[in-house]
């Protein structure tokens, strides 16, 4: 794993360089050929994005809004934007590359899971996240990461300008209950 | 009170779904983006959300329904609720018990919201006024007075074969009178901005409101179907009929049967509505409802995900944080 940075040094362009070699050796030491990539509303579908094109992937590109699987409905309720999810076709024994812009919580990616499984049982999963953050509440880990960045619990990071000009925002919390 | 206050919360979030009146374009365009999000759901191979799960959704039916129970209780578990199917036949109040009563006993057992088909117009908002404030109503037909989820489903259909509202003339054609579709059709066309919205019938079966609701009126079949673009035929409704509205059904099918040839005049890329259940050469020919214009089949099909949007919208306003969404 790449070592602990600061968020402002970050060059996006670099660690979408950087993620898509290391994606490319995970893909090659596990003998996987003609993946799924699989993104995740909006920023990870904006890295998958780039990743399918650098990584010149066969399979049409999948999409996920897990706004339906959400752990936090009786919270928060529903986000009123919620976009068609879209899979390329059956998954049922294909290798799914799950990408995401930020792992956190490791809620998302729970959610992100579950909603595969509903399309189909595929043969494997692979976590590929553009930043790798501190704060994990499930036991969920990325298989490929571009960076660690060392964020406290009050910093909110996004990738924001997809999905041509890609940059992070970094922002204080608002105090909600 | 209010009918328009009544469905919404504080924060402007559906609470409750009972007319289009009053609920804007935003909000309605929310919820037909949301069913499309939905009907993306039957192309999983487990074809479900979990979403609700958890929730108890009471299908309460005072009248007669099969396409709209069935597609309100299919919603329900494809958001992975549970659902109780309760039909009422209005004989079954005359063991005495109110609908008050009814609504009490089914509180009383832990449910989150009630579907409601009722012969009489204003029930569903008649229990929305009355139900415990954690439940959510929604409406699946009330008396002559509104049909929302039809309506929606009926513009989830339009925007799915035509480019925009804006520049569409729509033809409702057939029993207004009696017709709560038309009614919520009527406000859900303006609402989301059509050029122009037709009603064509006999002058027996058109009520005096009709100009009110900013409608044009004909009474010539062939002339109002003139470049229309959508055409949205209304079942007969015998059983509401009281008295002698019209001739005979021959002769109402001679004049305002939709067939080939009286839609000579309409819109080349015309589309062919219904919201069922037809009565073949009645208000439509069969060569017309099976033809390659007619999208009926598919209002069927997006009533599910309609619904399911709705659903899930109205149960968002049980979220126990600020109403607002991160």
């Amino acid at each position: 794993m790449a070592a602990a940075m600061k968020a402002e040094s970050l060059d996006i362009e670099t660690a979408i360089d950087e993620l898509s070699g290391q994606l490319r050796a995970c893909l090659n030491e596990r003998n996987i050929d003609n993946p799924i990539m699989v993104g995740i509303h909006t920023g990870g579908v904006w890295i998958a994005a780039r990743l399918h094109k650098l990584l010149a992937l066969t399979a049409p590109l999948g999409v996920l809004d897990i706004s339906f699987y959400r752990d936090d409905f009786t919270r928060i309720g529903l986000n009123p934007q919620v976009r068609p999810s879209q899979m390329p076709g059956n998954i049922d024994g294909r290798h799914i590359i799950l990408v995401d812009d930020v792992l956190y919580t490791g809620r998302t990616i729970r959610a992100a899971l579950n909603e595969i499984f509903d399309y189909g049982r595929p043969a494997s999963v692979i976590l590929t996240v553009l930043i790798d953050r501190d704060g994990r509440e499930l036991p969920i880990q990325a298989d490929v990461s571009a960076c660690h960045l060392e964020l406290g619990p009050q910093q909110q990071i996004k990738l924001q300008g997809g999905p041509q000009s890609l940059q992070l925002e970094i922002s204080a919390l608002d105090n909600k209950g | 009170m209010n009918k328009e206050n009544l469905q919404l919360d504080r924060h402007g979030n559906l609470r409750h779904f009972l007319t289009i009146e009053g609920l804007n374009r935003a909000l309605l365009t929310e919820i037909l983006d949301m069913a499309e999000s939905f009907s993306g759901v039957t192309e999983q191979s487990i074809k479900k959300v979990p979403l609700l799960r958890g929730k108890t959704i009471v299908n309460l039916f005072f009248e007669a329904s099969t396409r709209t129970r069935t597609t309100f209780e299919l919603a329900a578990k494809r958001l992975s609720a549970d659902v109780l199917n309760i039909n009422i036949p209005a004989s079954a109040t005359s063991k005495g018990e109110t609908l008050l009563d009814t609504l009490r006993n089914l509180e009383a057992m832990h449910c989150d919201m009630f579907v409601i088909r009722h012969p009489n117009s204003g029930a569903a908002h008649f229990i929305a006024r009355h139900a415990a404030p954690h439940i959510s109503i929604i409406n699946a037909g009330d008396g002559r007075h509104a049909h929302p989820t039809q309506a929606l489903l009926d513009m989830f259909t339009i925007r799915r074969c035509k480019p925009s509202f804006h520049n569409l003339c729509v033809a409702i054609v057939g029993d207004m009178m009696h017709s709560r579709v038309a009614r919520s059709q009527i406000h859900a066309l303006s609402t989301l901005g059509v050029r122009e919205i037709r009603v064509i019938a006999p002058r027996t079966l058109i009520p005096a409101s009709a100009a009110s609701l900013g409608v044009h009126v004909y009474h010539d079949l062939r002339a109002g179907l003139r470049d229309v673009e959508v055409v949205i035929m209304l079942r007969l409704q015998h059983e509401r009929m009281r008295g002698a509205s019209l001739p005979s059904e021959h002769e109402y099918f001679q004049l305002f049967g939709l067939t080939e040839d009286k839609l000579a005049l309409a819109h080349p890329e015309l589309i062919i509505m219904h919201p069922g259940p037809i009565n073949r050469g009645v208000e439509i020919d069969s060569a017309t409802a099976d033809g390659p214009r007619s999208v009926i089949l598919q209002q069927v099909a997006h009533g599910t995900a309609v619904r399911m949007a709705v659903m899930a919208r109205a149960m968002h306003h049980q979220a126990a944080g600020t109403g607002k969404y991160q």
